[in-house]
Formats: structure tokens, sequence, C-alpha cells
């Protein structure tokens, strides 16, 4: 490979060097500046006097006499309990990812199993659907939310992120599945099978990498969701996101801005196992839809 | 496959779809067209020894009835599209007449809140696509010229501000950028300016909100760009490096053209999800220098009164905007199943 005619020359390996350097202090800097703040006080979060003080934490030791405390997140998940957020959290993530895969799997094999013109059609409308902001969504679902008193629960609103759901995943599984060879089922089809038992004994055990590349775009879609639950979820049903901009609203005046930099950092942590752990299937779900086009 | 047996297969996700998707765009435009009743007022005079004094009061059974007779409210026809909040076109004209400098025109119709919140939409929308591209592309090509140990823990962190939710790494971003900030404090020391702050100046949060969208979005340019550089032809680039191309011949010439479909994807992407631009204004608490559609709605949706009317206009305008954004997306994939076929 490193032959002398592809070897690079020095300075364009600084260069390049350098520029991902500075790209990674972009991407990351930012994380653990926030995490090492997260467990000092406020006039060391906020340098105010001395920037140094967020890396020592002067006003934090005059405090606690410590340079480390763990106030914000004793006031986030205790005293404003944030742990009830993290909760509905889970529980919308959980039913989110579980009933659209379970649609969008039986949907998407369908459309890839079939080569009428409708198919084109409904990839097109879900497409459509894909592009449009949820949030202009919003104000057609509340009046009848309210009118049938549906407003304000979990289950309202994780339908409604399935839903929404739907587009994308139908379309990362039907590229999938057409990678499935048809004659897989085909052969179980003329063995006697009917298409629900091909797609039972034959496709199920097969498809696995690609419905947890998907589940994983919708959990994220789930996770990540601000708008739609803001809108949607009543007081004690928030999940974290809304919740954390709910902190915003009242402690600013408050002064307490460490419980949402703790509730911030404490909503990262998942996202970052998350990464560690499907780093490789991040990066095929992403590239699946682009490289093919 | 069978009609009857797709139909089953597709029922449970074509129902979700027809029902929270499909149904409440129809009911946003039906919303954007009503507007709710008001309540009928009656007028009693009550007479008593000291003269007659006048009461206006709500007729509950009158308005009752009202409601329940047009439950859709009084229809409005494009009444709220043109009013002051929306596409103003009074206003507009009036501004036209009245302003002597195109100058002056635009100022007026920058204090108008459809036209400002679309002039920092489209203007994210245009600043932060082609600029988070071209730095996606370059991450790609730096990346792809490491050893295979490191690639891994580069893309790792490399992916985090895509992953992580937008209100959050908006927030880590503006405590950072805030005036108090490390970033900020950094910012007045190298500008010598001690009054430099975020919230007091326009166009350092456009500036701001724009850099966070780079920053959130350049990871996917560069994942996508990334996978497609694995698939440059080796023969194609040999043979150039023979005729003696330079580095950045091979770059423009061989591998900018093989990555040219990967560009429009993202590009074609991106623009549809950068006009949604929403979070970073909550994040960064920005809405009095910058808004956009989104939160427009959101605002309107939101607090004590849900003005669900004023929100679906705007709605349907912005659903608009997306539809002329996609539409190159519709074209493209309608050419492709031509082609199948």
């Amino acid at each position: 490979m490193a032959s002398a005619a592809q070897r690079r020359p020095t300075v364009l390996v600084v260069v390049s060097t350098a520029f991902l350097v500075l790209w990674l202090l972009a991407a990351a800097f930012p994380f653990l500046w926030t995490a090492w703040g997260s467990f000092k006080v406020e006039l060391d979060f906020f340098s105010i006097s001395n920037w140094t003080n967020a890396l020592t934490g002067e006003a934090t030791e005059n405090t606690y006499r410590r340079p480390f405390t763990g106030a914000g997140y004793e006031g986030a998940w205790v005293q404003e309990e944030f742990w009830r957020a993290a909760l509905n959290t889970a529980v919308v993530c959980f039913f989110v990812v579980c009933t659209s895969l379970t649609i969008g799997t039986l949907g998407g094999y369908a459309l890839s199993r079939s080569n009428h013109n409708y198919v084109f059609w409904l990839l097109i409308a879900a497409l459509i659907f894909r592009a449009m902001p949820p949030i202009t969504l919003v104000s057609g679902y509340l009046p009848p939310f309210f009118q049938w008193n549906l407003w304000g629960y979990l289950p309202t609103a994780i339908i409604v992120l399935v839903a929404i759901n739907q587009p994308f995943t139908l379309w990362m599984l039907h590229s999938f599945f057409q990678k499935i060879p048809k004659d897989l089922d085909e052969s179980a089809r003329v063995d006697g099978c009917t298409q629900f038992e091909a797609f039972r004994f034959v496709i199920i055990p097969v498809m696995w990498p690609g419905v947890i590349t998907t589940g994983l775009f919708s959990f994220l879609l789930a996770y990540n969701d601000f708008a739609v639950t803001a809108m949607l979820l009543n007081e004690n049903n928030r999940t974290m996101v809304p919740k954390i901009a709910a902190f915003l609203g009242t402690t600013y005046t408050e002064g307490n801005v460490m419980f949402a930099v703790a509730a911030s950092v404490s909503a990262v942590i998942p996202l970052f196992l998350l990464v560690m752990v499907f780093q490789r299937q991040i990066v095929s779900g992403l590239t699946a839809g682009a490289v093919k086009g | 496959m069978k009609h009857r047996t797709f139909f089953w297969f597709f029922l449970p996700t074509g129902l979700a779809m027809l029902i929270f998707i499909a149904a409440p765009i129809v009911s946003v435009v039906m919303q954007s067209l009503f507007v709710p009743h008001e309540a009928v007022l009656v007028e009693t005079e009550n007479c008593g020894p000291f003269g007659c004094t006048t009461a206006v009061a709500v007729d509950q059974d009158a308005t009752e009835q009202l409601r329940a007779e047009q439950p859709l409210g009084r229809f409005a026809g494009l009444e709220i599209y043109l009013d002051r909040g929306h596409l103003a076109f009074g206003e507009i004209a009036e501004a036209w007449l009245i302003t002597t400098s195109l100058g002056e025109f635009f100022s007026e119709l920058g204090d108008l809140p459809f036209y400002r919140a679309l002039s920092f939409t489209l203007t994210y929308t245009f600043v932060v696509t082609p600029l988070l591209i071209a730095l996606g592309f370059a991450i790609a090509l730096a990346v792809n010229s490491l050893t295979q140990k490191i690639k891994g823990f580069v893309i790792f962190f490399s992916l985090l501000p895509m992953i992580v939710t937008p209100l959050v790494g908006s927030l880590i971003l503006f405590w950072m950028i805030d005036s108090r900030g490390v970033l900020g404090t950094l910012i007045q020391y190298l500008a010598d300016d001690q009054t430099l702050s975020l919230k007091a100046s326009t166009s350092l949060m456009w500036c701001a909100l724009i850099i966070y969208g780079i920053w959130s979005s350049a990871p996917f340019a560069f994942v996508v760009f990334y996978a497609g550089l694995q698939t440059v032809p080796q023969d194609t680039l040999e043979s150039a490096r023979i005729d003696g191309a330079t580095r950045w011949q091979q770059v423009r010439y061989v591998v900018l053209p093989h990555l040219m479909p990967l560009v429009t994807f993202v590009a074609l992407i991106q623009l549809m999800d950068n006009f949604r631009v929403f979070e970073p204004i909550v994040g960064f608490n920005a809405s009095a220098h910058a808004q956009s559609l989104s939160w427009i709605i959101f605002n309107d949706l939101g607090g004590e009164t849900r003005q669900l009317s004023a929100a679906a206009t705007t709605s349907v305008l912005t659903i608009i905007g997306v539809a002329i954004l996609l539409s190159p997306v519709l074209v493209r994939t309608w050419r492709d199943f031509k082609g199948k076929a």
C-alpha cells in the first residue's frame, strides 16, 4: 500500500492531523467540559471571576469543602423528581421501538416482496410524510385529543411517535428486506407455507441485523423528540427532554441552572453508551440509504 | 405477493400513518380555514326604580347551539392566511407604497413575524447545508488516511454531536458560548470587548445558531462520505497518479465526481431537516433574535391561549415550503422507479 508515490508529504500529514484534532476537540470537548462542570457549583460552572475556577472548583471548595459536589444531580433527580421523567422516557422508548418494529417489519416486508404499482406510491407517500416536520401535525392532534380526553397520557404520545416513525422505518426495512434473496421465502412457499409462515419461519431468523439497525434509529427518534412530547404530555408524564426544557423556564430565575446541567449530562450518558456499543450499526444505517441511491 | 396478503401485511403500519399523519394534515388544513366561534353576546336591559342599565352577557345556550351546528367554527377562507401574523399582503402593499428605499421596505418586512421567521429559516437552511457538506467531506478525507486503529476512536467522537438530543446539544453549546461561559469569555478576551454578549446581538446569535447547525449535522455528511470513499475505484485513482495528477487533482477529478450522487443525497436530506430548525432556538434562548417557522408554530400552540388556527395556518405554509424543497427528491425517485420498470 505505502509505495513511494502514495506516501503523503509531511505538510499534508501535519495539516490533516491538526484539522482532525481540531474537529475532535469541537466534537468532544463540549461534552467533557459540561460533564466536568456538572459536579461544580454555578459560580464555577460559569467562570464568572476566572475561567480556571471551572477546572479547580474554587467556589465549590468554599461551599462544600471538596472540589466536587453532587448537588446538581441531587437537586435534579431527587428534589425535582427527574427520575420520574427518566422512567417515562424509558417506557416511551421501549414501547415505541417494539411497536414500530413490529408493524414496520410486516409493512416493509410486504413492500419489498410486492411489485405492484401501488408499492411505489406508498413509498412516495412515506417519503413525503418523512419530510413533514412533526410539529406541523401537532395542531391537528390537539382538538380530538382534548375532546376524547386522550391528551397528556403516555400511550397517546407513544402511538403518535410510532406513527411519525413509520415512514423512516418502512424505507429502511424495505431496502433491507430487498437485500434478502427472494428465493428464500419463495422456496418456503413452494414447500407449502403460507406467506405469513414463510415470513415467520424463514425471514424472521435472518432479519435481525437490519431490524436492530432500524430499531436504533427508532429509539433515537423517540428519545430525542422534543416538539411532540412537549406538546402532548402533561406535567406529570413528561419525558426527559421536555423536563429539561421546563427546568430552564423555572431555574433561570431561581439560579438553579446546575439542575438543568446535571439533567442534561444524565440524558447524554445513555446515548454515549449506545454509540459505544452500536457504532458499527449506526454507521451502516446512516449509509444504507445513501450508498445505494 | 397477492393483493390480499399485501393488504393484511401492510394494514397496521398503513393505518397508523393514515390516522396519525394523513388525517392530521387534513385537520390542519381545515383548521387553517376556520376560526372558532366567538361567544354569542346578548344585551339585556335592567330597568329599576333608578333608571335603566344595559349589561352585556354571554348567551350560553345560543353559543352552545352555534358550536353544535358548526363544529368546525366560522368559515374564514383565506382570512387567517392574509392576516398580519402570516402572509400579510395588505401590510406589504402598504409598506411598499410608504417606504422610499428598498432597505427601508425590507426592514418593514422584518417586523412581520412570518417574514422574520422565514428569513431566518431560509438563511439557516442555505448557509448551514453547504458548509456542513464541506466540513463533512474534509473530515472524511482526513479520517480515511488514518490507520485502522485510530479510525474507530475518531468515528466514535465524531458521531456524538449528531446522536445527542438536539435540545441538550444546543444547551451544552449555549452554556459555553454564553457571555459567562468559557468560550464566551474567550471571545470577549480575543475581541477585547467585555460587553460582547450573545444575548445582546442579533448577528452573533445567528452565527451561533448556524455554528450549532453545522456542528450537529456535519457528522452525518462525514459518515456518508466516508462510506463513499471506500468505494472509490482504485484503478482510476492509480491511472490518474500514473498520468501525474497531484493529490489535489486526484480529489478534484476522481474522488469528487465519484461522490457527487452522495453529495446530492446529503444536500437534499439536510435541506429538509434544516428547514425544520427549532430546538436550538429554544436551547439558545434565542427567540428575541431569531425565530423559525417551527418555533412560531410551537409558540402559538403553547401557553394558556392555544391559538390553533394561527398555528395550523403556519403549519400549512411550512408544509408548502417543505414540499417545494422536496420536489427534486420526488422527481429523482420517480426517475429511479421509471428506470427500474
